[in-house]
C-alpha cells in the first residue's frame, strides 16, 4: 500500500515534468500579452515582513484579506487615527486616503523611504511616518500564539488545581511531558535548585512562545503564517525580558564580578574590566535577539526564494521551464520545511537554554569564600 | 535596512501580549502543573516507601508466625510426652496399689485364717480337754482302785501326741 502510494506520487511528478514543456510551448505560441515583471524582492520581503492586512488568497484577481485595524498618531497634529486597513491597502498608485483631515497611504515595498509602511502626506507633499501602533499581521500572529498558549495550558492547570492526585488524562500527559522536557532538560541543569520555582515560569513561557510562534510561522495559510519570531521587534522584547531577568535578580556575587572582578588592580581601577563586563551583559541578550531573528527569517527567506525561483525561471525561459522548476522547488521546499521544523525547536531550545544559563550565572553562589 | 530596525508599534504589542501570557501562566498555569506533578511524585515515592515497609513488616510477621508455629509444635510434643509419662506413671501407680491391695487382702486373709485356725485350735483344745475330762471321768469311774496304774497311764497319754489321744 505504502509502496503504491510512493510510486503514484513519483508518477504524478514525472507526469508533470513530461507535460510541462508541452503546456509551455502551447502558451508560447499563443503570444499572451506581456505581464508586469516579477519583482522577487518585494515578493520575498512582502511575505516575510509585516503587513497591515492579512492577505489570505486571491480569487479572480481580487485579493481576499482580513483587514486589520490601523492605529496611528500623527506627529505634529497629535491626533489619533483608527481605521480599517482596507482603505489604505486598496489604494491605487498616487492615491491617498483621507481620515479626519489627514492623508495616508502605504509606501510601496520597493520605495526608498519607509518601504511598506503607512505614511502621512502633508499639504506641501512631504511624507512623514506617524507614530504607528497598528494591529498588524505580526501583532495578530503574536496574539494567536498567546491565545493558543492560554487555551492549551490553562485547562490542564485547572484540572490539576481541581484534583492534583487524579489520574492524568492523555491531554494532561502531553502538557506534563512538554513542560517537563523543558523544565528538566533546559531549566534545571542551569539554574540553582532553590531558584527554579522563581524563574521557571518565565523560561517556560519563553520556550513555548517561541516554539509555537516558529511552528505557526511555518503553516502557510490563514490564520497562521505570520513571520513572528523572524521579526526583530519580537526578538528584541524577548531579549530585553531576559536581560531584565538576568540583571534585576542578579545577586551580590554577580555584581561584584562585573564591577570589581578578581583581576589585577590596574585593570579595574582604570575601569577597563568593569566596562567590558558591563558591555558583555548587553551583548549576551543582543546575541540571543539576533540569533533567533536571523535563523527564522533566513528559513522563511529560503522558502520564499525557492517559490520565487519558479517565477524567475518561468520569466526567463518561459512557462515550461517554470513548470519544471516548480517540481524542483516543491521538493526543495518540502525539505526546507522539514528542516525549519527542526530549526523551530532548536531555536526555541537555544534561546531558552541560553536565557536560563545567563539567569543561572547571575544566581550562582560561590561555593567557598 | 528596514528589516533590522525594531518597529515601535509591534514592540508595544509584543510587550503587552507577552506580559499577558506570562502573568497569566505564571499565576495560574505553571505553578499548578508543576505543583501537581511534584505532589504526585512525592506521593508515589512515599507510597513506594510505605509498601516497602509494609513488605518488611509482613516478612517480620511471617517469621514470627513460623516461630510461633515451631514453639507450638514443641509444646505439643512436650505435652504429649508429658502425658505419656503421666500415663505410664499412673499405670505404674495403679499396679503398685493393686499389688499392695492384693497383698493386704492376702495378708488379711492369712491373718483371719490364722485367727480362725487358732480359734479352731482353741476350740479343739477345749473339746480335747472336755474329751480328756470325759475320758478321765470314765476312767475314774472304771478303775479308781488301781492308782499306780492310772498315773502311769495318764503320763503316757500326756507324753504322747494329743492327736494320738484323740485317736
Amino acid at each position: 500500500m505504502r509502496n503504491v502510494l510512493k510510486h503514484s506520487v513519483f508518477f504524478f511528478f514525472f507526469a508533470l515534468l513530461a507535460l510541462a514543456p508541452i503546456q509551455g510551448m502551447a502558451q508560447d505560441s499563443v503570444q499572451q500579452p506581456k505581464k508586469e515583471k516579477f519583482d522577487a524582492k518585494s515578493f520575498i520581503f512582502g511575505h516575510t515582513g509585516d503587513s497591515y492586512c492579512f492577505h489570505i488568497t486571491e480569487i479572480k484577481g481580487e485579493p481576499v484579506c482580513v483587514w486589520l485595524p490601523v492605529i496611528v498618531k500623527c506627529k505634529d497634529g497629535g491626533s489619533w487615527h483608527c481605521f480599517s486597513s482596507k482603505h489604505v491597502c486598496e489604494l491605487k498608485e498616487g492615491e491617498t486616503f483621507n481620515h479626519k483631515g489627514a492623508n495616508f497611504y502605504i509606501s510601496p515595498i520597493n520605495a526608498d523611504k519607509y518601504p511598506g509602511k503607512l505614511v502621512e502626506v502633508k499639504g506641501d507633499g512631504s511624507i512623514s511616518r506617524p507614530f504607528d501602533i497598528s494591529f498588524t499581521k505580526n501583532a495578530f500572529g503574536i496574539f494567536l500564539v498567546v491565545i493558543f498558549l492560554l487555551a492549551f495550558f490553562l485547562p490542564a492547570a485547572r484540572k490539576y488545581k481541581k484534583d492534583p492526585m487524579a489520574q492524568p488524562t492523555k491531554y494532561q500527559g502531553l502538557v506534563e511531558w512538554l513542560t517537563y522536557t523543558v523544565l528538566d532538560g533546559i531549566i534545571r541543569p542551569n539554574i540553582p535548585e532553590k531558584k527554579v520555582k522563581k524563574f521557571a515560569p518565565y523560561l517556560l513561557t519563553v520556550f513555548f512562545f517561541i516554539f509555537f510562534a516558529n511552528l505557526f510561522g511555518l503553516i502557510p495559510f490563514f490564520p497562521f503564517g505570520a513571520n513572528v519570531t523572524g521579526n526583530l521587534s519580537i526578538t528584541v522584547v524577548l531579549a530585553l525580558l531576559t536581560y531584565f531577568f538576568v540583571n534585576l535578580f542578579g545577586n551580590k556575587h554577580y555584581w561584584k564580578d562585573i564591577l570589581w572582578p578578581d583581576v589585577p588592580i590596574f585593570l579595574k581601577a582604570f575601569p577597563l574590566m568593569p566596562i567590558i563586563e558591563l558591555i558583555s551583559t548587553i551583548t549576551k541578550p543582543f546575541a540571543l535577539m539576533v540569533r533567533l531573528f536571523a535563523n527564522i527569517l533566513a528559513g522563511h527567506i529560503v522558502i520564499m526564494v525557492l517559490m520565487a525561483l519558479i517565477f524567475i525561471i518561468g520569466g526567463m525561459y518561459g512557462a515550461g521551464m517554470g513548470g519544471v522548476m516548480s517540481v524542483v522547488s516543491i521538493f526543495m521546499t518540502i525539505f526546507m520545511t522539514a528542516l525549519e521544523l527542526l530549526v523551530a525547536y532548536i531555536q526555541a531550545y537555544v534561546f531558552t537554554i541560553l536565557s536560563s544559563l545567563f539567569i543561572g550565572m547571575a544566581q550562582h553562589e560561590p561555593e567557598h569564600e | 535596512m528596514d528589516l533590522f530596525l525594531p518597529e515601535s508599534g509591534l514592540v508595544i504589542w509584543m510587550l503587552i501580549a507577552f506580559l499577558i501570557v506570562f502573568v497569566i501562566l505564571a499565576k495560574a498555569g505553571w505553578p499548578m502543573i508543576m505543583g501537581a506533578v511534584e505532589k504526585r511524585n512525592a506521593h508515589i515515592s512515599d507510597s513506594l516507601l510505605a509498601a516497602d515497609e509494609a513488605n518488611k513488616a509482613l516478612a517480620g510477621i511471617e517469621q514470627k508466625r513460623q516461630e510461633t508455629m515451631a514453639a507450638a509444635q514443641a509444646e505439643q510434643i512436650r505435652i504429649m510426652k508429658e502425658s505419656q509419662d503421666l500415663k505410664t506413671q499412673l499405670i505404674e501407680e495403679a499396679k503398685t496399689q493393686a499389688r499392695k491391695e492384693a497383698e493386704k487382702i492376702v495378708t488379711d486373709a492369712r491373718l483371719r485364717m490364722e485367727k480362725e485356725q487358732a480359734e479352731a485350735m482353741a476350740q479343739m483344745k477345749s473339746e480335747v480337754v472336755t474329751l480328756a475330762v470325759d475320758i478321765a471321768e470314765k476312767l475314774l469311774q472304771r478303775e479308781l482302785s488301781d492308782k499306780q496304774a492310772q498315773n502311769d497311764y495318764i503320763e503316757q497319754l500326756l507324753k504322747n501326741n494329743p492327736t494320738q489321744i484323740q485317736a
